[in-house]
């Protein structure tokens, strides 16, 4: 039968040869080549539980009544996005499991990108010539958040209307078009008549963009072949690793059902944006205490610690938010974008690389590595400041104090100490050899 | 498969074989029982624990069937270079220039549909005006206008019997739909207050009004810190000092919250003077203070 169907298609495609060197691909056994992988088998997960949840949600900020089955909440006038994610989460069987499990699966996809990014930067995996998948990763990187940050705010709920705020006073903030900016975004004052509507639209049809370029990745990486670890028999002419046929490929399968079994647990035993609780939106109220989702607590941080620093060119006011808000990140991820270029540039080293560094080999590439992860931590934590003083029985402005100093010193002080670390575990290694 | 891991010896493969077999039972028993919760309307832990349960059985068998029964030696494999030869870049730089020969030949053509596609760009760009009217009027309006009463959400007027402590954000009658128009009144004592100049009969028995929208990032600035005479904003910890205008005094807001002109009418109601002090909200470009 699966001899007749593969006959059937050869016939028509030709396919036999290609085939044949796809599953004889060698694939290098590391664990850390695996983050990828749970990047890709979360999206998977988020694509499947995604569909599900659209034939529920309705993006609509018409007014309606819920008469639902939440007690606490019927006969309290809400928008239509607002009563259909009640829905989901009340009246469709099993609507809260795929709800939460695919929320959790936007929080591991973006956190497991974010670790494969860790690990390609400090082994040097972006060197010649993996520039491109490099650049493709990066890009994966930021279309995942701004996804997670859509799909975040179309409930309509009162702690993700709070984050549409925040966006779109950051976006206001930028010199010159900000207030169109924020006006073709938002479609006016977020949040408005239309907005929900459009970012429902962009959280349907980015995904299409990110599984484009996901299959442009692995294309790269297919006709690249993976990086090796430095080892014996590993050099820039042979990859070493297993083939994908059949042990690969079963380990593989296996880790997606692990990644699955992880998720629908989370999903099903932890409770992750109850809507119901913070209540629908309204514009002249806040849940105090608010946090948003992890991988957007760095850009919460950077807001809550920078100063007051609005100052005015030839007239025009740009507002203190734009520096932290907007041009901070415009440069972090401008330097990671151009990073392999910059680093070939300093190095002079144009070379083909298809064996890995150890970090230690490279103690100031993995001494700014370490730095900028410490500031963005830092920045994380500062997150949470208000609720950070509240657990520690702290003033705000002390602990405010406390995270700017941290945030200037932290990160030179780690980059310092990561550096002198690699400098001696590299010449008690060259004194070993 | 049969001829199983040469590496594992008879009674590894044996192991491996009990073991694949009783994590693949576990998900089976997983699998089932979500089939169980689901058409029983379970729990949502109920359901998501049995799927995880079947899930892990099925991740687990297959990896114990990988590593202890499939074949599992390293083997290497040679990478081809990643250029092509310089034949096969002749080869297409002929076939690249020939049809470029053909094209060259006609440049009038090659300019005019140059320009076709550059004004249908122009055209696609322009199609952003369809995404929303000219922003800065809205940005800079308020529904507050002379004479407006104070109202709460609900619509019910405010009167001078609002006590010291308290604190009610209200709207402009008839507009508390208006969120660029959300306004916190409080009452202070009259002695204390620290204003700046020409703002002195905009607080009539002790009632003063700022915008509730913070300066800094535009979320309702919600916490009134009564002993110390506090405005904070729950979002990034900005606080303003009442007493002197709502002056910012910590965190990262940089301009006051405007403050609402109010006067109390003979039957006791509050009324708005006017507009706000300045443009309330978070700056932008265009901002005239």
């Amino acid at each position: 039968m699966i001899s007749r169907l593969a006959r059937w298609f050869d016939d028509r495609l030709g396919a036999a040869s290609l085939t044949r060197l796809t599953i004889n691909k060698v694939f290098p056994d590391h664990w850390s080549f695996m983050l990828g992988e749970i990047a890709l088998f979360s999206l998977v997960i988020l694509v499947g539980t995604g569909i599900f949840l659209a034939m529920f949600f309705n993006a609509s900020e018409t007014k309606t009544v819920y008469e639902g089955s939440y007690q606490a909440l019927r006969g309290v006038e809400m928008s239509a996005a607002y009563q259909s994610t009640l829905n989901i989460s009340f009246d469709v069987p099993a609507g809260l499991l795929v709800r939460q499990i695919h929320h959790w699966a936007a929080l591991v996809f973006i956190g497991a990108i974010a670790l494969h990014l860790m690990r390609i930067f400090f082994t040097g995996a972006y060197r010649r010539p993996r520039e491109i998948n490099w650049l493709i990763g990066l890009t994966l990187l930021l279309l995942g958040m701004f996804n997670g940050f859509t799909g975040y705010s179309v409930p309509d709920d009162l702690l993700s209307g709070t984050g549409l705020r925040i966006a779109y006073s950051v976006m206001l903030s930028v010199p010159f078009i900000g207030d169109w900016l924020a006006f073709i975004f938002f479609g006016g004052n977020a949040p408005s008549q239309v907005t929900i509507s459009r970012l429902y639209g962009m959280h349907i049809v980015v995904p299409f963009l990110i599984l484009a370029l996901v299959s442009l990745h692995l294309l790269v990486l297919v006709r690249q072949k993976h990086t090796n670890c430095p080892g014996a028999g590993r050099s820039n002419e042979s990859i070493v690793g297993s083939r994908l046929w059949p042990t690969y490929a079963a380990k593989s399968l296996g880790l997606f059902f692990f990644v699955f079994a992880a998720l629908a647990a989370l999903g099903g035993l932890v409770q992750i944006n109850p809507v119901w609780l913070y209540g629908p939106f309204n514009a002249a109220a806040v849940s105090s205490g608010s946090q948003p989702d992890w991988y957007v607590l760095w850009l919460e941080g950077v807001l809550r610690l920078f100063p007051s620093l609005d100052f005015h060119v030839g007239g025009h006011l740009v507002p203190g938010i734009f520096l932290p808000g907007v041009l901070m990140p415009l440069v972090f991820f401008g330097v990671l974008y151009s990073w392999p270029f910059l680093e070939a540039s300093v190095t002079g080293d144009r070379g083909l690389h298809h064996v890995l560094e150890p970090p230690c080999l490279r103690p100031l590439r993995t001494a700014i590595g370490t730095g900028v992860l410490t500031f963005f931590l830092i920045l994380t934590i500062a997150g949470g400041q208000d609720v950070l003083a509240v657990a520690a029985g702290d003033s705000v402005t002390s602990v405010r104090t406390a995270l700017r100093v941290l945030v200037l010193a932290g990160p030179v002080v780690a980059a310092g100490l990561a550096y002198f670390a690699c400098r001696l575990v590299r010449s008690g290694r060259r004194a070993a050899a | 498969m049969n001829q199983g891991a040469p590496e594992n010896g008879k009674s590894g493969r044996l192991a491996a074989v009990v073991m694949a077999v009783l994590a693949f039972l576990a998900g089976l028993a997983g699998a089932g029982a979500f089939f169980y919760f689901y058409w029983t309307d379970g729990s949502t832990a109920a359901m998501g624990t049995s799927t995880a349960v079947a899930m892990a059985g099925m991740g687990a068998g297959l990896v114990v069937w990988a590593r202890g029964l499939m074949p599992g030696e390293e083997v290497s494999s040679k990478r081809e270079a990643l250029p092509s030869s310089e034949e096969e870049k002749e080869q297409f730089r002929e076939s690249f220039v020939a049809g470029e020969h053909r094209i060259g030949r006609r440049r009038l053509l090659g300019l005019l549909a140059g320009g076709v596609l550059g004004l249908l760009a122009l055209d696609s760009v322009s199609l952003l005006r369809s995404m929303g009217k000219s922003p800065l009027p809205a940005l800079y309006r308020t529904a507050w206008t002379k004479g407006a009463r104070l109202v709460t959400f609900d619509g019910r007027p405010v009167t001078a019997a609002v006590q010291k402590g308290d604190i009610l954000t209200v709207f402009p009658e008839g507009q508390t739909d208006s969120i660029t128009s959300q306004t916190l009144l409080l009452r202070v004592d009259e002695a204390k207050l620290r204003l700046p100049p020409g703002r002195e009969s905009w607080t009539p028995m002790g009632f003063i009004a700022f915008s509730k929208i913070c300066t800094h990032a535009g979320c309702p600035v919600a916490q009134y810190e009564k002993s110390v005479n506090i405005l904070l904003c729950p979002c990034h910890q900005s606080s303003f000092d009442i007493l002197s205008g709502a002056l910012p005094v910590g965190g990262p807001a940089g301009r006051p919250l405007p403050q609402l002109p109010l006067y109390v009418d003979p039957a006791g109601f509050i009324r708005a003077q006017g507009d706000f002090s300045s443009h309330p909200g978070p700056g932008f470009w265009s901002y005239k203070s």
